[in-house]
């Protein structure tokens, strides 16, 4: 099995990254704030705005380093792409199966079971660890209503009844989301889902974890020599990550929902690490985003027992262990695509 | 795993000034430099082999020493450090 390595997250705005041996270099006004070796690192995560040098990007394309450029609000701009990994059969087999509606309905139903399955258990998992301090009624109804869609979805065999599935399973528990958060309620509350921008605290946080998120996903993919670009439950459109959005929706509960709950009901994150914006935006400021960083980190390295393979190992690793799987589903070296069941 | 490389190099003619620069030089490249010769490194078993090749063929072996420190995965509880020049956590989270 394959290291989980370390990731670099460049906050300083003026910074600029330069490669000197095999090292990456992190200059502030042509003075050294820090190197590292580029072998100790999986992704370079830069939220900045001067760059990194040509020959930078060129070593980290060929380690195998993935090399994000962002704005410094978290919003992902570009990558850095060496060659293309992985070999062509497998992506043309990829883009074969995408163009059918039939298979994409295949692998689809399986991502979005995943979703709903780990979902419909994080609701399961608060009643029963928080049973006096939330609605348990109002949980456990909504988690039994999961429970029908889920046993709708295993026939399911077109895209949109699945979209449409799933719509209805996100609307369940976007419903109770705000009966998850126990701390600082006044300061965090869930009414719904609002992005582009987030108009509230805990909207901030879940966009920022969606975009790490993706962020991990889109770099295992490639990794293991799929083309993120082509999905099949999300379809084709020209800029869009579409396998990438697929992939990231088993993960968005378990994963970064759950993280972001966890975040507020340690209180880990506090209502002064939040800056609002004239357009009624909310965006973390450089203190909270330094805070949400290194938890994100910390829950990278907190080890699981995969479900599939039953083997422990750390969370960062599961969305390449997927993306993995996805590629022998593929090749036709499985049946089907396990999805990541949580326990 | 953290391995601890130290050097000594005789500096008494051009040819030792030039193997300690190449040592320094190469050392960088795995790790971080703690102290003016000594280095940590986060290697695997087999990368710790290939940076000792590399240092073998850099050094006179009449004249110089290097030293290898083997410290495990878990080091943490066995490097204390005080005084100036505070170093950086390579497994902890990296943000600058």
């Amino acid at each position: 099995m394959r290291h989980l390595l370390n990731t670099l997250f460049v906050l300083t705005e003026d910074s600029y990254l330069t490669l000197e041996g095999e090292n990456v270099v992190v200059l502030c006004e042509s003075e050294v704030r820090a190197r590292f070796p580029l072998h100790t690192l999986q992704a370079i995560l830069y939220f900045g705005y001067k760059g990194a040098s040509p020959a930078l990007m060129g070593a980290c394309a060929s380690r195998g380093v993935t090399l994000s450029f962002l704005t410094s609000f978290g919003k992902f701009l570009a990558q850095a792409c060496g060659k293309m990994q992985g070999n062509v059969l497998l992506r043309k087999q990829q883009y074969r199966l995408s163009d059918s509606e039939h298979d994409s309905c295949q692998i689809a139903r399986h991502f979005i079971i995943g979703k709903v399955y780990n979902c419909r258990w994080i609701l399961e998992r608060a009643t029963r660890d928080h049973a006096m301090r939330v609605d348990v009624a109002r949980l456990k109804k909504n988690s039994l209503q999961m429970a029908e869609i889920l046993s709708q979805l295993a026939p399911c065999s077109d895209l949109d009844t699945l979209r449409g599935l799933e719509g209805k399973a996100a609307n369940f528990y976007f419903d109770v989301f705000d009966e998850l958060i126990l701390q600082n309620k006044e300061h965090f509350y869930f009414q719904n889902r609002s992005r582009r921008p987030p108009r509230d605290n805990v909207n901030a946080l879940l966009s920022f974890a969606y975009t790490l998120l993706a962020n991990d996903c889109a770099a295992a993919l490639e990794s293991v020599g799929l083309d993120s670009y082509v999905g099949f439950l999300h379809r084709d459109r020209p800029g869009r990550a579409s396998l990438t959005l697929d992939l990231m929706e088993e993960f968005r509960g378990v994963y970064a929902d759950r993280f972001v709950i966890s975040l507020i009901n340690n209180r880990e994150i506090l209502p002064k690490q939040f800056e609002q914006k004239e357009n009624g935006a909310v965006w973390l400021n450089d203190e909270g985003r330094k805070a949400v960083l290194s938890a994100w980190q910390a829950r990278k390295k907190a080890t699981i027992t995969h479900p599939f393979l039953n083997e422990k190992l750390p969370w960062g690793l599961v969305p390449y262990v997927q993306a993995l799987l996805l590629s022998r589903y593929l090749r036709g070296d499985l049946d089907a695509y396990p999805p990541f069941f949580w326990k | 795993m953290l391995v601890l490389i130290t050097y000594d190099v005789n500096t008494q003619d051009a040819a030792g000034r030039k193997r300690l620069r190449q040592v320094a030089k190469q050392c960088v490249n795995y790790g971080q430099r703690v102290q003016n010769s000594v280095f940590e490194c986060i290697v695997d078993a087999a990368q710790c082999k290939i940076v000792q090749h590399e240092l073998e063929a850099i050094i006179n072996k009449e004249k110089d020493s290097l030293r290898f420190y083997y410290l495990g995965n878990n080091y943490h509880t066995k490097v204390e450090h005080i005084g100036v020049k505070t170093s950086y956590d390579a497994e902890g989270v990296l943000i600058v």
